[in-house]
Parts: structure tokens; sequence; C-alpha cells
């Protein structure tokens, strides 16, 4: 089994704390990362368990701290925590679909210490907003955006990038201009969870990929200086994985609403990594020593034609949750690589959504709540 | 845009420039982001304080190491740093 033979002086510390706050979400996002069966999942960590995760995750050296969820303003003790996490030193970023925020609130976060805020915004259109969103949201998403920059924070602007709004490209960027964003994330859109299911009606086309790219790319060279763009690559049209999560427990934490400790946010999906729990055990022995968090580390996990490559310190192997979503077997290369002999399972997907694409009869988008999780949990 | 030789120099407001006890360094903060400093680039940044352009800048760290002959090493830096929004200077 992987894991176990790893130096323990070798494990570097995390530095980064995803805290899923809770699942509980007012928007329906069909390409949503948490997990198909989330409903399943109904507890959550109280106020003093989640100050003890930090706590124990900032003595390590986690220093970067996202706030996500679900709709982390769900959570009414979210000004407490951030108040804990600014004593602790760390460097605080809540990851919102604004929905629920109001100017007294972005001032009373301000206050507790919260560094950013960022803002999701599904389109440039209200209609094709809302649509994605499941619910009616955009003009407030523009006013928080608008309050985000009138309090001093810096503004951080994601839009999930996919075969809906792909063509929005140039009124995306205008549109994140006009809202005066710091940065600007374009997240081309990773399938997994409900994105995975919703595949066939999410992946764009090589040619939009291309065109948008082209677009996105000329703005960035005009913006320089101004504002700063993240651009996640779709991976599915690269030829080499990439280096997921940097490298499996080696700088990413996740903590799911349930105290589930997680090497990526996703890890959920994969068979038998018996994810430990922040309620049995310290973040310390769950880093070292958990057999969740040392499954993957290093090298000797690795089949052929990892094992062999001059770049598996690169890549590591790319994506666990991909080689298992789409190979059945979660010790293979990802598939995005070409040197994977299952490589062609991109290309059949690739194709399949194509195909979808241009019948004009596309079946509907499944999105994300209770009911649909439920019935496929 | 390059660095103004004599209007003072700020750290970035929406940066943060913090010590690391784990890391036994000085990094810097932003939305997402860390980079990690090394200790002359961490001094060049803690004296960005709005007080003082480049010229003062120099003398105050040539006289803090008691040395020379360090004005083209903190100009280069501070051009990048500049360049990556890590410090601002006000325009009139």
């Amino acid at each position: 089994m992987a894991g176990y033979n790893n130096n323990q002086t070798d494990i570097t510390p995390p530095r980064w704390l995803l805290a899923e706050l809770t699942y509980a979400c007012p928007l329906q996002c069909p390409y949503c990362s948490n997990p198909l069966d989330y409903a399943n999942y109904k507890t959550e960590l109280s106020t003093d368990d989640w100050k003890r995760v930090l706590s124990q995750a900032r003595k390590m050296g986690a220093v970067q701290l996202g706030f996500s969820g679900g709709e982390p303003l769900t959570r009414q003790d979210l000004p407490e925590l951030v108040k804990h996490a600014r004593e602790l030193g760390y460097y605080s970023n809540l990851i919102t679909s604004g929905y629920g925020m109001t100017e007294e609130k972005i001032i009373q976060l301000k206050e507790a210490g919260l560094d950013h805020i960022q803002v999701s915004i599904q389109a440039s259109t209200q209609e094709l907003n809302d649509h994605i969103a499941g619910t009616a949201s955009f003009q407030h998403k523009k006013q928080v955006a608008h309050l985000v920059k009138k309090h001093g924070y810096p503004m951080v602007l994601c839009v999930v990038i996919h075969r809906e709004n792909i063509h929005q490209m140039p009124e995306i960027l205008a549109m994140a201009e006009e809202l005066g964003a710091d940065y600007l994330e374009l997240a081309n859109t990773q399938y997994y969870g409900w994105a995975h299911i919703n595949r066939d009606l999410l992946l764009p086309t090589k040619e939009q990929f291309d065109q948008a790219e082209a677009i996105a790319q000329a703005f960035k060279e005009k913006v320089a200086g101004k504002m700063k763009i993240y651009y996640v690559v779709p991976d599915f049209y690269e030829d080499r994985p990439k280096a997921c999560m940097n490298g499996w427990g080696t700088t990413f934490l996740t903590i799911a609403p349930d105290g589930v400790a997680l090497p990526c946010h996703s890890a959920r999906e994969l068979p038998g990594l018996d994810c430990p729990n922040v309620n049995d055990n310290s973040i310390e022995e769950i880093w070292h020593e958990s057999k969740a968090f040392n499954f993957f580390r290093g090298f000797d996990w690795m089949q052929e034609p990892c094992r062999s490559c001059d770049e598996k310190e690169k890549d590591f192997g790319g994506c666990r949750c991909q080689a298992y979503l789409l190979t059945g077997n979660m010790y293979n290369t990802d598939p995005v690589c070409s040197k994977s002999p299952a490589h062609d399972v991109i290309g059949q997907a690739i194709d399949t959504a194509r195909i979808q694409a241009l019948s004009g009869n596309e079946k509907p988008l499944i999105f994300r709540n209770s009911k649909n999780s439920q019935l496929l949990g | 845009m390059a660095l103004n030789q004599t209007l003072p120099i700020l750290f970035s407001h929406t940066h943060r420039l913090q010590w690391e006890e784990a890391q036994q360094k000085y990094v810097i903060l932003y939305p997402e982001g860390m980079v990690e400093l090394n200790q002359s680039s961490a001094e060049i940044l803690k004296c960005c304080d709005g007080t003082r352009n480049l010229v003062e800048i120099v003398s105050e760290l040539e006289q803090q190491f008691a040395t020379s002959g360090l004005h083209n090493d903190i100009s280069a830096f501070l051009e990048v740093a500049l360049k990556n929004g890590w410090i601002q200077q006000q325009s009139n």
C-alpha cells in the first residue's frame, strides 16, 4: 500500500488551509466542487472546533486561509472565526457568492481582520448568471463587488468558465474592469463532482476554448499593472497534467464542514483513504501520521508510465481524483497526460461534449441542490 | 511604470509583509498568494513606510549595515517590487 515508508523529516508543513465552513449554499451552480452526496453530511464543526483547528494548523506554519463552503456567510460565527484567524497571523480570504452580504457585514469583517473577499459571478448578464446560479443574484453580486472595493479590500472577481458562458469572455472582462477588480480569476471548470456529471453540457469545444483564451491573453497584456489575471487552465486541452495540489500532502489542507481532513477538496471521492477527522486527531497527527495524507506522498505509489518519467517531480503524475474518475484506478497516470495509456478517454469526453453542443437538443443541467444530492448520493 | 526617485515609497496597503516563525523568514501575503523574501529584500521593504524616497532608503540601509554602494541593488529590487504591486508611490 502507498505511503507509510516516507521519511517523516521529508514532510513539509501545510501552508494553505481551506476551511469549508458549511455545505449550505443558496446557490445551485451545476459545477460545484462540493461532493455529490453533500446532503448526507449534516453535522458541522462548532465555533470552538474551528478555532482549535485554526490554531493547530497555524502553529505548524499554515499562513494562507480560505473561508469557503458552501456559502461561508451562512455561518453566523464567521466574524468570530475571522478575528481568531487574524490574531493568529493568518492571511484570510473569504470565498463567497456574495449572497447574504451587506455593507454592515463587510465593515464588521474588515474590523475583525479579514484580508480579502473573492466574489464569484457566474456570467456577464443577469439572465445567464441567475440561470447558472439557480438563484436571482446578479445585481446583488455587482453591488457587493462595489462595496468590497469601497471598503479597501483587494477585490478578486472569480468567474468559472464553461460552455454556457465562454462566449461572453469579452463582456466578462469588461465587467471586471468596470467593477474595478484588482484580480480576476478566470477558472476554467475542473471536471469533478457536479461538473463531472454535467460535463457534456459544460465542456467547451476546442475552438471555443482557443478563441476565449486568445481574448483573455490580449486583455491580460492590456491591463498589466492594474489588474492581475489568474487563469486556471482547462486541463482537458493540455497534454501534461496539472501539478495537483503542488503534490499530495505537501502544501494544502482542506477541512470539510463535518471536520474530515482532506489532502484536496475532492479527495472524499477516492475509495479507501479513511480520511481522518479533526474531532479525533490533532492537525499535527493528521498531517504527519494519517493514512490519507501519506497515501500519495512522494513517488513510491506510482505506476508506469509515471514511475520512470523524468517529469514526475514536476507534475506528480497529475490529479488522483481525475485518474480515479476517468480510469477507475486512482493509482493510474492522470489521463490528461499524453503518455497515459488511457489518454483516449479525454478525446472521447471532448467528442461526446462536442456532439451534445452541436445537436441543439441538450439534456438539462443537473443543479447542485439537496434534492439532487439525495438522489445522486 | 518606473520608480520615481524623489517620491516617498509606501508598502502596498493591499499586501501584507509579515515575519513567519515557522519558515524563519519574511513573506509578502496577498489574495491567494505568498512570496518568500530573503533577508535583504525584507530589510528594504521594511523601510517603505511612506516617509522616505529611494535616496533616503539607500542612506538608511547603508548606515544600518555600515556599508556603501547599495544604490543599484536597492533600486533594481524596488523596480521589481513596484512592478509586482508590493509598493506604491503617491503621485501628485
